[in-house]
């Protein structure tokens, strides 16, 4: 494929590329003809590519995807141990070389701490002291966790030498827990949710959507005046009534899907408008009439011809809806309605950060907010190079 | 329009029915923990009001008779007053906020648009992309925060509220009104941002549709200058979509605008409806929802007026 | 023809494309004359180059489009000849030439005038651009107009939009736009491709009737050798952005020289032709813009391709007579002769 896509390219630009070997002496098709035997994912494969930015924001999801994958390992310490010795602990750098008397070598170490009592505020503060060192090594044994509820392992990527000494590369909060730690694992639930809520929101979009698209007249009608009137309304009012009756005695996994569920209810408008639009424009091509005279079965129809030749679209329409779901839930959880401690989400997390006073002693309680917007940065990259690359009248 | 209203009507009911029990328990509870006693004719006369015990749709129709024929919304109980009193004040100031961060988007983005279209794939253009991606990309609280942040650490003052102190149980006065303009830009930027960057791309997509319509080349070759002829015809063309977003602007503002306020403690909306909803005060809350559902979709309505009167496709057809 | 017959005199014309594939070589040297008051039709397939042509006569040329080479002469009444290539594409000296000296009506009258804007604000304003009158006075005018191209009740369709008028209308419209500062030269790019039959016919009349009443030129672009043979005086035909012969139109109807002419009269169909008996075609496509073949550029699909030279020397354009020019090998040293 990569191959082809290669030659297709040396083809189709006729300028001289410095550095691309000089045009292949194999007989090769021309490029129209090329074009017109590729398949629909190669044709999009190859304008995909074409969009830098958005391959670079593949990547990434693809890190975070993995980051939350495999959290446990990941993540230094475990989400909810604590440190009271360590309250909003500032980061320590991770140094790669030390200075000894004859010079720089390669070590792996961070600071330690030293407390610091303010003369005005009279309170202690954390600094971080460049004397001590506490060694560092990959691949540590540390705190012991169910890794994917299978297996027990203490092994962590990262973490000090010596079990319990504070490592806290972002550093830590109210509690002296790791913020690095939580954000790893508030990777999983957040973008776990974006992906659920997603997948709930598409079911109910194709499903509508596609009633609304494939019999047209009166349901249609039905349909779209309950999309418009999803639409008009401001939905974070909506979604805080909808959040606010879920009682609190509910298990954490209860509300996670009542939290989903919720954001779905409202998030399939986007969807749903997609697949009418496509199952519109399809109902009237040639392929579609001409499988209907074969004597297909409406269902058929619909599964063998009809959705694969929107499927692009609908790929990038749910990359563009993920980060809406995640922001949602982020706000939902900032405002303390939505997923709760002790589940460890993007937004769970920056509720630490509610409070001005101990954003302003600990900046280091953004870094989750971070995550956030870099995640929904790429997503939004990546969905906006995948809609470019499935339309075809670009 | 009406049916848009009544089933907004029926979802706020629908909220203020979803928290376990009834408004009378959890009144007569919210009593008594102030150490007050409910007399057995008033909960009677409470009961014959709001329909409870009767079914649903009976306490429903009881509930908007009441609002339409004597604007009684239902009482709140966290406040012991009725909610007419407690949500227009609030309900003012959010579409306030509202109406001057659209204006505001407004005129941020539909120049630079235009700039974008125009000078397509120029240095300016990719910044106002990269700019409008990011401000997308940051959630309305999160800019709130870092905001507040900021004015906390180098400014040394706290930015929240839309009123100094000295002005906030003071009478509307000019003096007011100036201070209120000084407040009000920061959550004004919060909120806008991210329709600013959806405007921006909007309209430079719906300008590069037009720019090289056949129209244009016809009044080019006419003899017109180029910048005159830019305004009078794609960048007019391309202004009815614009003005059309409204209806997806003005409900995210709206949205927006209730967290932003939360964060930022304003005295509109967003900070007591959370209070009502998270204490169950459901009368309260499922009212906000209500109006701030019914004057969006108002909104829209006048934006999509305004959208008649500007475009002769749609105002003769 | 001498130099005074001659409005406009186009020599080495090249307007390229600069797309991120590749440059696009729309026109490539082009040369041709447009007598004065007469009409000169310019043919040729999709893609040959002439709407660019067109265009760059009135340097309406877009991004990624630019004119790299060669002059379009301007003879005007008195007075020295104006290049109109060096008056740039935005200056106040080429706006005074655009809608006031020459004019341009397309093909589509449904996008050509702006949606949301009335028929009077679009005609009133090519004349407040170029002449010092009064509003009133060029409403005035407009209605005249609009009334000389043949539209009922002018004075109501001022307050018309667009929409409101079916296609044929639309581009008498156009039409009025165009012709309102009386310029020498109307440029009509496939006018009335996109209309039905008996509105092409009536459009056509107007534009010949106008043509008479008010003494301009008229460039006339068309796919249609129908029409050509009905309005033209002077012929230009064009393959993939070159010029490959012109001449008066009975030469071009009863003597055409170049291959592709040859082939373009043979595939009109004709009533007379037998029953059962297949319309003639050009063999092949026309090559892909970023293919350009070697040599002579129709030697791809050329019935008399001499083996050997035509991929290897590119043809001159010479002329074989006067006012007869023509690019192709076949005539290459008979042409040399003459010129001799």
């Amino acid at each position: 494929m990569s191959d082809d896509a290669k030659r297709f390219s040396g083809l189709s630009v006729k300028r001289p590329s410095p550095g691309a070997p000089p045009a292949t002496p194999e007989p090769s098709l021309e490029p129209e003809s090329r074009v017109q035997v590729a398949s629909q994912w190669q044709l999009m494969w190859w304008k995909f590519r074409k969009h830098k930015l958005a391959l670079v924001s593949l990547i990434i999801v693809i890190l975070v995807y993995l980051i939350g994958l495999f959290a446990e390992f990941l993540a230094p310490q475990l989400p909810g141990s604590y440190s009271a010795r360590h309250t909003y602990a500032p980061p320590q750098p991770l140094r790669f070389v030390e200075r000894t008397d004859n010079g720089w070598r390669p070590a792996l170490f961070v600071n330690g701490y030293k407390v610091e009592v303010d003369p005005v505020a009279l309170r202690r503060t954390f600094v971080v002291d460049p004397e001590s060192k506490i060694p560092v090594r990959f691949f540590v044994k540390g705190e012991t966790y169910k890794m994917w509820n299978l297996f027990e392992t203490d092994r962590h990527l990262i973490g000090p030498v010596k079990s319990g000494e504070p490592m806290f590369l972002l550093g830590a909060d109210r509690l002296g827990r790791d913020v690095l730690s939580r954000t790893i694992y508030g990777t999983r639930i957040s973008m776990s949710i974006g992906l659920v809520g997603v997948a709930l929101s598409l079911i109910l979009g194709i499903i509508l959507g596609g009633i609304s698209g494939y019999y047209g007249g009166a349901i249609d009608n039905l349909i779209q005046r309950i999309i418009e009137f999803l639409r008009s309304i401001p939905t974070i009012p909506l979604w805080m009534g909808l959040a606010a009756a879920i009682p609190l005695t509910w298990p954490p996994l209860r509300v996670y899907f009542m939290i989903t569920v919720i954001l779905s209810l409202i998030g399939w408008t986007d969807l749903a408008r997609v697949v009418r639009g496509r199952f519109f424009s399809l109902k009237t091509e040639d392929f579609v009439t001409a499988a209907r005279l074969d004597g297909a079965s409406e269902i058929g129809i619909i599964l063998r011809h009809m959705v694969p030749s929107f499927m692009s679209h609908i790929i990038a329409s749910i990359t563009l809806a993920i980060p809406a779901m995640i922001l949602s839930e982020t706000a939902l959880s900032f405002l303390g309605i939505g997923l709760r401690p002790p589940v460890v989400s993007w937004g769970v997390l920056l509720q630490e950060a509610q409070n001005i006073r101990s954003v302003a002693t600990a900046p280091w309680l953004f870094w989750p907010g971070a995550a956030v917007v870099i995640t929904v940065l790429a997503l939004n990259f990546l969905g906006d190079g995948l809609r470019d690359a499935a339309d075809p009248y670009e | 329009m009406i049916p848009t209203i009544i089933a907004i009507s029926i979802v706020s009911f629908v909220i203020i029915q979803l928290p376990p029990g009834d408004y009378l328990t959890s009144l007569v509870s919210g009593m008594a923990a102030q150490g007050e006693t409910v007399d057995r004719a008033s909960l009677k006369a409470l009961e014959e009001r709001y329909g409870l015990g009767q079914p649903l749709y009976i306490q429903y129709w009881l509930w908007v008779k009441g609002i339409i024929t004597k604007g009684d919304f239902g009482d709140s109980f966290e406040w012991n007053l009725p909610v007419n009193k407690l949500i227009w004040d609030r309900l003012g100031l959010t579409f306030l906020l509202s109406l001057s961060t659209l204006i505001f988007i407004w005129i941020v983005s539909f120049p630079i648009g235009i700039y974008s279209a125009i000078r397509k794939y120029s240095v300016g253009d990719y910044i106002a992309t990269f700019i409008g991606f990011i401000g997308l990309a940051i959630p309305n609280f999160l800019m709130a925060l870092v905001l507040m942040y900021i004015g906390f650490k180098y400014f040394g003052h706290s930015v929240g509220g839309l009123f100094s102190p000295e002005y906030i149980d003071a009478p509307w006065s000019l003096a007011k009104v100036g201070d209120l303009m000084n407040h009000l830009w920061i959550p004004m930027v919060v909120l806008g941002t991210a329709g600013t960057a959806g405007l921006i791309r909007i309209m430079r997509a719906n300008l590069l549709d037009e720019l090289y319509r056949p129209y244009v080349v016809t009044a080019r070759a006419k003899g017109m200058a180029e910048w005159r002829l830019l305004l009078k015809y794609p960048v007019r063309v391309a202004l009815n979509p614009f003005i059309s977003t409204v209806g997806w602007v003005l409900p995210t503002l709206v949205s927006g605008a209730t967290i932003t306020a939360i964060v930022l403690s304003l005295p509109t909306t967003g900070p007591l409806l959370f209070k009502a909803l998270l204490s169950q005060d459901m009368y309260l809350a499922g009212s906000f929802i209500m109006m701030l559902s019914i004057l969006t979709v108002i909104g829209t309505l006048i934006s999509d007026i305004l959208l008649a009167w500007l475009d002769p496709r749609i105002r003769l057809k | 023809m001498t130099l005074n017959q001659t409005l406009i005199s186009v020599r080495g014309l090249k307007t390229h494309f600069f797309t991120d594939e590749g440059v696009v070589k729309a026109v490539d040297g082009v040369d041709f004359d447009i007598p004065r008051g007469k009409t000169l039709c310019v043919v040729g397939e999709s893609g040959s180059g002439k709407s660019v042509t067109a265009r760059s006569i009135m340097q309406l040329i877009d991004r990624p489009g630019k004119i790299v080479a060669g002059e379009v002469l301007y003879y005007r009444e008195e007075g020295k000849p104006i290049d109109i290539v060096q008056l740039g594409n935005t200056g106040k000296d080429i706006r005074s030439i655009r809608g006031n000296d020459i004019s341009l009506i397309f093909q589509e009258p449904m996008t050509a005038l702006s949606p949301i804007h009335t028929i009077g604000n679009q005609v009133t304003e090519a004349i407040l651009l170029h002449q010092a009158i009064t509003k009133e006075e060029a409403t005035e005018r407009a209605i005249q107009m609009l009334a000389r191209v043949g539209i009922p009740k002018p004075k109501e369709r001022m307050t018309s939009y667009p929409f409101e008028l079916s296609g044929g209308m639309r581009q008498r419209v156009c039409i009025a736009m165009a012709l309102v500062c009386e310029p020498v030269l109307l440029i009509a790019d496939e006018p009335t491709t996109a209309l039905d039959v008996t509105t092409q016919a009536n459009i056509l009349d107007l534009i010949f009737d106008l043509q008479q009443e008010m003494g301009m030129s008229v460039m006339f672009i068309t796919h249609d050798l129908g029409v050509v043979a009905e309005i033209a005086d002077e012929v230009v035909v064009m393959y993939l952005g070159q010029v490959v012969e012109q001449s008066d139109v009975d030469t071009i109807f009863h003597n055409p020289k170049h291959p592709y002419t040859q082939a373009l009269l043979k595939s009109i169909p004709k009533l007379d032709l037998e029953e059962r008996h297949r319309l003639e075609q050009i063999r092949g496509m026309v090559p892909h813009p970023f293919n350009r073949p070697s040599g002579c550029s129709f030697h791809t699909r050329c019935e008399q391709i001499m083996r050997g030279t035509c991929e290897r020397i590119t043809p001159q354009y010479l002329e074989l007579e006067p006012g007869h020019s023509v690019r192709c090998l076949l005539y290459q040293d008979e042409a040399k002769e003459v010129n001799a």
